[in-house]
């Protein structure tokens, strides 16, 4: 293991920052991006206060958050290359000697470089698309609770852009913990519905146990490095990062190896990887816009942030990096195993969610923070849009999600533009060709088979996007397609339905399952699934077009912009502390080019500025490769045509010759599967195993605990009081009420003292 | 010391047989009055009865207080005995009350009818 990994890692790495002492100004009008959520936030409690009853909060939040999204652009346009800190207030200072280490310094600054950016920019751009969306979503819960829905949103982004903006680890710390109080908050909004809380409470409690490793990680971090803001941390790294680079990883104390490990337990709770992952998929409780923005685009992505933002640490340990990508990549395999066998179309999407989570931890485990980072932003936008369009049809259909009920939705009228918007987000899930999903993914599934030792997470990876292609399509086929049938669910939002059906609904269900006269509108003249308006379908439509333009990014460049091969993306993320060129990545690049030798660090397009421009220390150093070929010349073709097979086989067993919503040719041949499918659908017992290995010990111990608690501590306690009252229930009958009872006590007491006094006196 | 105090008596003009009369007298009868209402006390159920052994107790005390005041030719306890005296007035007609209302809630004088009051 040793020597792979010292060849594996780190030949040629630098944290981008570290070597780039960053700007520092004082407050600008990035602060302002701080505060214009928060004012929103204000405005919805002042509404809340006041019992507005209309859409006034969702437009006032729309508005606050294109103008910080507004902002966000300004800083990408202005930006420099350098990393700036833009000081705000004090916020932490602690002293208690003058000695390194011994002063905590924690300020309300930003520090912005272009990790932080692209991040905003995603963050901030969805955010102010999804609050437009659940302006018409929410709509059926107008008065109070549309307020504490915008409010909770609002405080969300407030806590992720401290999470994303803040310069040191405790800002982020802040944001990491907000971001999850609000995801608890809106996880809960229908904090009526007994599994709505149970989720918000399992989500927060998973998120607790990453939380901790994450804390520890910033502790350790202090400790060893003197300081938690980023710069100090960069700069103090320095010395290991030499260390790590010439392979000597004996030098590097245990104590600093430890931090990415316990850094990436934080972010495999917020990201929901292995084993923290069964909160996600209980986390679509919440209305389905929270889903779409923290639950697939922003939040979880947090945790891919914390490793990007801290991957030079993460260079430090040899076990760290192999450790996320092995992680990310059985989460990814396991996650879409278990989404090919749901039948509600919300909880695949929570699923594919854990799968393409797990994608970017192993892009990032794989010498790959450009591929990681750019499919983070390409699945927020196509993930995003395809729970968008799932909430379109829960919302119209009275909270139906189950694909065996919904049938061909794109036939009804008004449906146009989800069905399009689906058939777009499944494309980009699947990795159907140019679509933006497809190049994020190749460009990390070919790192894969590029760096040796990490072919098998190549392959795990290669055969997920199989699996993934085949369960988009198995909703797009089964849910938007083929014959006409539906029923409605039975719903929270039913309840609040516009066109007054919701009442009806319930009578209705019952008998509506047995018609099977999918083209008669007989059946809908008790229930009329109504079709989405403009705010809903204009953010359908966008996000359907910036999903399929977003592969772009990845070619395009913006003028007066600093030129870096590959685009936008990897432009952003190389100029920051994610910054890292995959010894292995030049090395093919030069095999590829056939001129051998190397040259240095611009031969390979990247500007001197960019401290990654280290040149390969190893010459020995051998790219990996695909079954012999150049692995990123080849994965377009691969996956590809491993996106193809599995839409194919959805095609077929879900669509060809498909009559009735609830079955199709798939569960005919479940049967030879034997119990597998079963298991699946029980998410592999996962839950089960956790409630018997962990809650019921945990019961056990906290009620042993507590009989400690009664027994022993309490006895003490007790025993200290019946002292007390064994002495007076002893002394008691002497209080007879016998009047000569005292006197003769009092006379007798008189008579021993004058005996006493007697014997006193005869010496 | 009782020789300076007999002839302290026949200088005060008291007669012969007075001489005799020491201190310890005095205590002696003081005792035996404190005894005696000690006893009744404790032995009689009538409230008036007991309440006169209380008094008889008390100018016991009173009496001691008195004879030692003399024997020191010190007028401090005998002043002091002037306010018990007036207390033990006030304290009778208190007292006479409290038995008249306590006879008048059980037609009874006996102390044990009230031994329900017991702390």
């Amino acid at each position: 293991m040793t020597n792979l990994l010292s060849n594996f890692c780190l030949a040629s790495a630098a944290p981008g920052a570290a070597t780039l002492s960053p700007i520092l100004l004082g407050p600008s009008e990035a602060q302002l991006i701080l505060a214009l959520p928060i004012i929103g936030l204000l405005f919805c409690t002042l509404c809340a206060i006041f019992r507005v009853k209309s859409k006034a909060p969702a437009f006032f939040t729309v508005a606050c958050l294109a103008g910080a999204f507004a902002l966000v652009v300004r800083l990408y346009l202005n930006k420099t290359g350098t990393p700036v800190i833009t000081s705000g207030f004090e916020w932490f200072f602690l002293e208690w000697g003058d000695g390194k280490g011994q002063r905590l310094v924690a300020n309300f600054s930003l520090y912005l470089d272009s990790l932080t950016i692209l991040w905003m920019l995603f963050v901030t751009g969805l955010a102010t698309l999804i609050a437009l969306y659940a302006s018409e979503y929410m709509a059926g819960d107008l008065g109070t609770g549309y307020c504490r829905f915008f409010a909770a949103f609002n405080l969300f982004v407030f806590s992720m852009s401290c999470l994303v903006m803040g310069d040191n680890l405790l800002l982020l710390f802040l944001g990491w913990e907000g971001v999850g109080l609000c995801s608890y908050l809106l996880i809960g909004y229908f904090y009526k519905k007994p599994s709505a809380v149970e989720a918000a409470k399992k989500a927060f409690i998973m998120n607790r146990i990453g939380d901790l490793g994450l804390l520890m990680g910033i502790g350790l971090t202090f400790v060893h490095f003197g300081s938690i803001e980023y710069r100090d941390i960069f700069h103090a790294a320095q010395p290991y990062i030499e260390a790590a680079k010439a392979g000597k990883y004996n030098e590097i104390p245990f104590l600093v190896q430890l931090i990415p490990v316990l850094l990436a337990i934080g972010a495999f709770g917020k990201s929901a990887q292995i084993p923290l992952y069964v909160w996600l998929p209980d986390a679509m409780e919440g209305p389905t816009p929270v889903s779409a923005l923290i639950h697939a685009a922003t939040m979880v992505t947090a945790g891919v942030y914390l490793v990007a933002r801290m991957y030079p640490l993460f260079l430090l340990s040899e076990y760290a990096l192999p450790l996320v990508a092995w992680v990310g990549a059985l989460t990814a395999l396991l996650a879409a195993t278990i989404g090919m066998a749901q039948f509600d179309i919300k909880r695949i999407m929570a699923y594919s969610t854990v799968s393409q989570l797990g994608y970017m931890f192993a892009g990032l485990g794989g010498l790959s923070s450009t591929g990681a980072a750019f499919h983070v932003v390409t699945h927020a936008f196509f993930k995003a849009l395809l729970f968008l369009a799932c909430g379109a049809i829960m919302h119209g259909f009275a909270g139906q999600l189950d694909l065996r009920k919904l049938s061909g939705i794109r036939r009804l009228k008004g449906w146009g533009i989800v069905s399009f918007g689906m058939l777009v987000g499944c494309l980009n899930l699947s990795g159907f060709p140019f679509t933006s999903g497809f190049f994020s993914k190749d460009m990390l599934i070919g790192s894969e088979f590029l760096t040796p030792g990490m072919a098998p997470i190549g392959w795990i990876l290669l055969f997920t996007a199989g699996l993934t292609a085949y369960y988009t399509f198995r909703v797009f086929f089964r849910v938007i397609v083929g014959p006409l049938h539906y029923e409605p669910g039975d719903e929270l939002h039913s309840a609040h339905d516009e066109h007054g059906h919701g009442g009806e609904n319930h009578n209705e269900h019952a008998h509506v399952q047995d018609d099977h006269q999918h083209h008669d509108h007989g059946h809908g003249g008790h229930f009329h699934p109504h079709a989405p308006g403009w705010a809903i379908n204009t953010v359908l439509l966008t996000l359907s077009v910036l999903s399929l333009s977003a592969s772009a990014l990845n070619f395009l460049h913006l003028p007066n912009q600093p030129h870096i091969e590959g685009g936008i993306v990897p432009e952003l993320v190389m100029e920051s502390s994610a910054a890292y060129e995959s010894p292995y990545a030049r090395h093919e690049a030069h095999e590829g080019t056939g001129d051998g030798g190397h040259e240095g660090p611009d031969a390979h397009g990247t500007p001197s500025y960019v401290p990654t421009a280290i040149a390969l220390d190893d010459p020995h150093a051998h790219a990996g490769t695909f079954l012999g070929w150049n692995p990123h010349a080849v994965m377009f073709y691969v996956s590809g045509a491993v996106g193809f097979i599995g839409i194919f086989v959805a095609f077929v067993l879900h669509y060809v010759g498909r009559t009735t919503a609830a079955t199709a040719k798939a569960d005919a041949l479940l049967p030879m599967l034997g119990p597998i499918p079963g298991w699946a659908q029980h998410k592999w017992y996962v839950d089960e195993f956790y409630k018997y290995s962990i809650y019921w010990p945990l019961i056990i111990l906290a009620n042993l605990c507590n009989l400690f608690d009664k027994l022993i501590i309490d006895g003490i306690v007790r025993l200290f009081g019946a002292i007390p009252r064994w002495i007076g229930n002893t002394i008691r009958p002497t209080q007879s009420g016998e009047l000569h009872g005292y006197a003769a006590g009092m006379a007798a007491g008189v008579a021993v003292l004058l005996f006493i006094v007697f014997i006193l006196t005869l010496r | 010391m009782t020789t300076e105090f007999t002839a302290t008596l026949a200088q005060a003009g008291y007669p012969a047989a007075f001489q005799s009369i020491t201190l310890a007298h005095y205590l002696f009868i003081s005792g035996a009055m404190f005894s005696l209402g000690l006893i009744g006390f404790l032995t009689r159920r009538n409230l008036i009865i007991m309440f006169l052994c209380t008094e008889l107790m008390f100018q016991a005390a009173g009496l001691a207080l008195v004879a030692f005041s003399r024997f020191h030719m010190n007028m401090t306890g005998q002043s002091f005995v002037i306010f018990i005296v007036t207390v033990a007035a006030a304290e009778a007609a208190m007292a006479l009350a409290l038995v008249v209302l306590l006879f008048r809630r059980r037609e009874s004088l006996d102390a044990e009818e009230w031994s329900e009051l017991k702390g």
